[in-house]
């Protein structure tokens, strides 16, 4: 009876406290949800841009993106090259990390080397540096192998921990799940960022506070913000309406109507850097999945173009995507640099000129082919993959549909054990390199065409790509990128399709910044 | 009695290890974790070498002898997908899903057993073909859409109970319970009626047809010529005699419960087992996958085994066969 009573006790205390705070900060507390979750507190562990912009919250890069994607200083006030192969930071003074530590060139230094290590994710974002050498306390030089000219493009997401606190809770590696060890910087963190992390359960929620100490004055006025994954559509569009939360994202594309007319809600669309498109096998004498033996269709550019003029974009667009897309005819897309605005004019939706196109590379009756397509990837993906199935069919090609989940999807492909597939792409620098190099170069054991997975190869991209990733000039190198590009779109080296809209929704008091890159930052949260 | 239990135990083992060996010839077709365990921009080489240290490329078998191996040393490994323990992982999400079964079982029960006796009692009643035609309802309408609906109407509509999640958690010792908080509670209403309501309605429809068998049986005659009352006759012949295929199927729904409570745990994103099971298949992390199907065969195991002892309790006339068989 007695710990009844006391339980009971107990639990009332709870309530009114649990009362007294939502008093308190009810105009400055932010619940917002996502599909997923960050898996790990670590900023080190994963380079997925969920994980990152979570973590972007507590911790930060030396430089980071302001509203438009600009650079802009955080860690670092200011940046140059003092030599081809040298970049010189120096570092901000006064900076404090949550736990008091102060901030300076060992942390930069003490983050490249954990960044190295076994079970870290971040190998591919400072693999081109060598040495990082500290001048004072103060300043560094980033020592790469080639000239970078745009390492500080590369490095915006990769974030400065406390070496003091590493060391004292023994995370000085990220968890590698090969030695089977865990350990703090999963569940703590402590960084220098706008915000703090007050608790974490992985897959429940995770709450922040505002940092009193941070070095610059926050717009937000959010003192207390609670994330949740919510997996289920319709269940994260019922917490938004019900009033549970003040922001979700994604929105499923048939509820974004509704949502706006709500008469509390609002929806927030904009362009994703994601860019889709689909890839075809032009490098295997025969098809894996196809009925045309002997030869491979996909070499012969008149078949790739015939497929690509089948396409009707517009009717992806509007009856697929609900108009929730930009049709594209690059690789990347605008907000990248590089971006090349006159190479984006898609060839015409022409189904008389693909059918000619076919008949004249002599598959008058057409062919069959398999296509791979993941079903819970991208927006809408397995339903697009359905339409242009219907589409090709219309020039005689029969399209042997296989739809099935990412899980699946991805090891597939990335062995190459495709024919015709869909991907989508954002560079991971912003920078038009980055979808030469992964997407579009002869692949090589050297990383080159990593996602190349039709292996497309042109000599001449191959050596501007090569170039683009070292050239200093500007001009030259914008020059040499529209080259490249111009070379693959006459080649029909893939299919760009489009890129999907972000689509967020939140109630009409919520100010925020919606990031082409998906991040969604809490410094720029005003609730009004 | 002794014998009987450790006989038991020694089958679930056998059990067990099957469950875990069928479940890893299935994981070769699951995927491959390694594609979302590393970024986009890592090199062919780093995910070969991370796939073979974690042995995922060696046949499903060897991989099985592996788990085998460290699990029988009480070690499941790390999670692919959060690089924390395995064990760590089901014992904080045990609470949420032992809560919310419970509580549906509980429901399930008290509510479907005396709606039984009621519909067999008064087969006429308007209110028998009311409590008939919703337990139809509970049987055709697929879990996701009630969970959706009731999610509609007392969430979205009515603005009563919360879309999602469990509300706020008190911990004792490493237990988490959402039963001693207002917010908690609300929170465990609407997955736990979307849970119960089928089995609720099974339950139901088992006691009013084994009551109308029973109530057919000489020896109810017999009772109500002896002039017992009718509430002596109906609780303490008849319901009694049902018993014994209630509590089997009710026992095996409970596991069910347990064990697939996960489209209701993804529909309220309830964070239980059923959840991080949902979100391991979606990973491909396999010691999470195999942890947590092991696990649920063993509390299938248990429960067959409570259910066979109280089968002693409830029916005399076993522990009569069992001694004379003894003898």
């Amino acid at each position: 009876m007695n710990t009844i009573q006391h339980l009971l006790a107990r639990a009332s205390m709870i309530l009114v406290a649990a009362t007294l705070t939502a008093l308190n900060a009810s105009a400055a507390t932010f619940r917002f949800a996502d599909q997923g979750d960050a898996l790990s507190m670590d900023p080190h562990s994963l380079n997925e841009s969920l994980q990152l912009t979570i973590t972007a919250n507590v911790f930060e890069p030396l430089v980071g993106r302001g509203k438009k994607l600009e650079l802009v200083p955080l860690l670092a006030t200011s940046w140059k090259q003092t030599a081809p192969t040298v970049w010189r930071f120096t570092l901000r003074q006064n900076v404090k990390f949550h736990d008091g530590t102060p901030f300076n060139a060992d942390d930069v230094i003490f983050s490249y080397e954990r960044s190295k290590a076994d079970g870290s994710d971040m190998k591919t974002k400072i693999g081109t540096v060598k040495e990082i050498k500290k001048i004072d306390d103060y300043t560094v030089d980033f020592v790469t192998n080639e000239p970078f000219p745009i390492l500080p493009d590369t490095i915006n997401t990769w974030f400065i921990m406390s070496k003091v606190w590493c060391e004292k809770n023994n995370s000085t590696t990220p968890v590698d799940v090969r030695k089977g060890k865990e350990n703090a910087a999963t569940l703590r963190a402590n960084g220098t960022g706008p915000f703090m992390l007050k608790s974490r359960e992985p897959g429940v929620r995770t709450v922040f506070t505002s940092f009193p100490g941070y070095w610059d004055k926050v717009e937000s006025n959010v003192t207390e913000a609670t994330f949740t994954p919510i997996k289920n559509d319709a269940t994260r569009v019922a917490a938004l309406v019900s009033g549970d939360i003040d922001m979700m994202e994604p929105v499923p594309l048939q509820d974004i109507d509704k949502l706006k007319a709500a008469a509390n809600l609002k929806v927030l669309q904009g362009p994703e850097l994601r860019t889709i498109f689909l890839g075809m096998d032009q490098s295997r004498d025969e098809l894996l999945f196809s009925n045309v033996k002997g030869k491979n269709p996909f070499k012969d550019k008149r078949v790739r173009q015939a497929f690509y003029q089948t396409i009707d974009i517009e009717a992806i667009k509007t009856r697929i995507m609900r108009g929730a897309a930009t049709p594209t005819n690059l690789m990347i897309a605008p907000g990248i640099k590089g971006f090349v605005p006159d190479l984006n004019k898609r060839l015409p939706h022409d189904a008389a000129a693909a059918k000619k196109l076919l008949v004249d590379a002599g598959y008058a009756d057409g062919f069959e082919v398999g296509m791979n397509c993941p079903n819970d990837r991208y927006v809408n993906d397995s339903a697009i993959c359905q339409a242009i199935t219907a589409m090709l069919a219309q020039i005689g090609v029969k399209v042997n549909l296989m739809a099935e989940t990412k899980v699946t999807y991805f090891p597939k492909i990335l062995s190459r054990n495709t024919s015709f597939y869909m991907l989508g792409w954002t560079p991971d620098s912003y920078d038009a390199q980055n979808a030469l190099f992964a997407l579009i170069m002869t692949p090589s054991p050297a990383g080159q065409g990593l996602f190349n997975l039709g292996t497309y190869s042109n000599k001449r991209v191959d050596e501007l790509s090569a170039q683009i990733a070292s050239e200093l000039d500007q001009t030259k190198r914008n020059a040499m990128i529209a080259e490249a590009f111009k070379i693959h779109g006459d080649d029909i080296g893939h299919i760009p399709l489009h890129q999907q809209a972000l689509a967020w929704a939140m109630k009409k008091n919520v100010e925020l910044v919606q990031l082409a890159d998906n991040f969604n930052l809490l410094k720029w949260v005003v609730i009004k | 009695m002794l014998a009987f239990i450790l006989r038991r135990i020694l089958q679930s083992v056998a059990v067990l290890a099957a469950v875990a060996f069928i479940a890893f010839a299935l994981f070769t077709y699951t995927g491959d974790p390694v594609t979302f365990m590393v970024g986009q921009d890592a090199t062919q080489e780093d995910r070969a070498r991370l796939r073979s240290d974690l042995g995922l490329d060696q046949p499903f078998y060897i991989q099985f002898g592996r788990f085998v191996g460290r699990a029988v040393q009480g070690d499941f490994g790390l999670s692919l997908r959060q690089g924390r323990p395995v064990s760590t992982l089901l014992k904080e999400r045990l609470p949420a899903t032992l809560e919310l079964a419970v509580t549906a079982a509980l429901l399930a029960v008290l509510l479907g057993v005396p709606a039984g006796v009621y519909t067999a009692l008064n087969r006429n009643s308007w209110l028998s073909h009311i409590l008939l035609a919703v337990s139809l309802i509970g049987i055709s309408l697929p879990t996701f859409l009630i969970g959706i609906l009731l999610i509609l109407v007392f969430a979205v509509i009515l603005g009563w109970l919360p879309s999602f999640g469990r509300g706020d958690t008190i911990a004792l010792g490493w237990w988490t319970t959402g039963f001693l908080t207002k917010s908690g509670l609300k929170a465990l209403i609407l997955p736990s009626i979307t849970l119960m309501l089928f089995q609720m309605t099974l339950i139901m429809r088992l006691v009013r047809a084994e009551m109308l068998e029973v109530l057919r049986t000489d020896y109810i005659k017999f009772a109500r010529a002896r002039g017992l009352t009718d509430r002596a006759i109906h609780f303490g012949h008849a319901l009694k005699n049902t018993l014994v295929p209630v509590l089997t199927i009710t026992g095996l729904q409970l596991g069910a419960i347990i064990a697939f409570a996960i489209i209701t745990e993804t529909v309220f994103q309830w964070p239980g087992m059923g959840l991080l099971f949902i979100q391991a298949v979606g990973f491909a992390d396999v010691p999470v996958m195999a942890a947590y199907l092991c696990f649920v065969g063993l509390i299938f195991v248990l429960i067959n085994l409570v259910v066979d002892l109280l089968y002693y309790a409830v029916d005399p006339r076993l522990r009569i066969e069992r001694l004379a068989a003894a003898n």
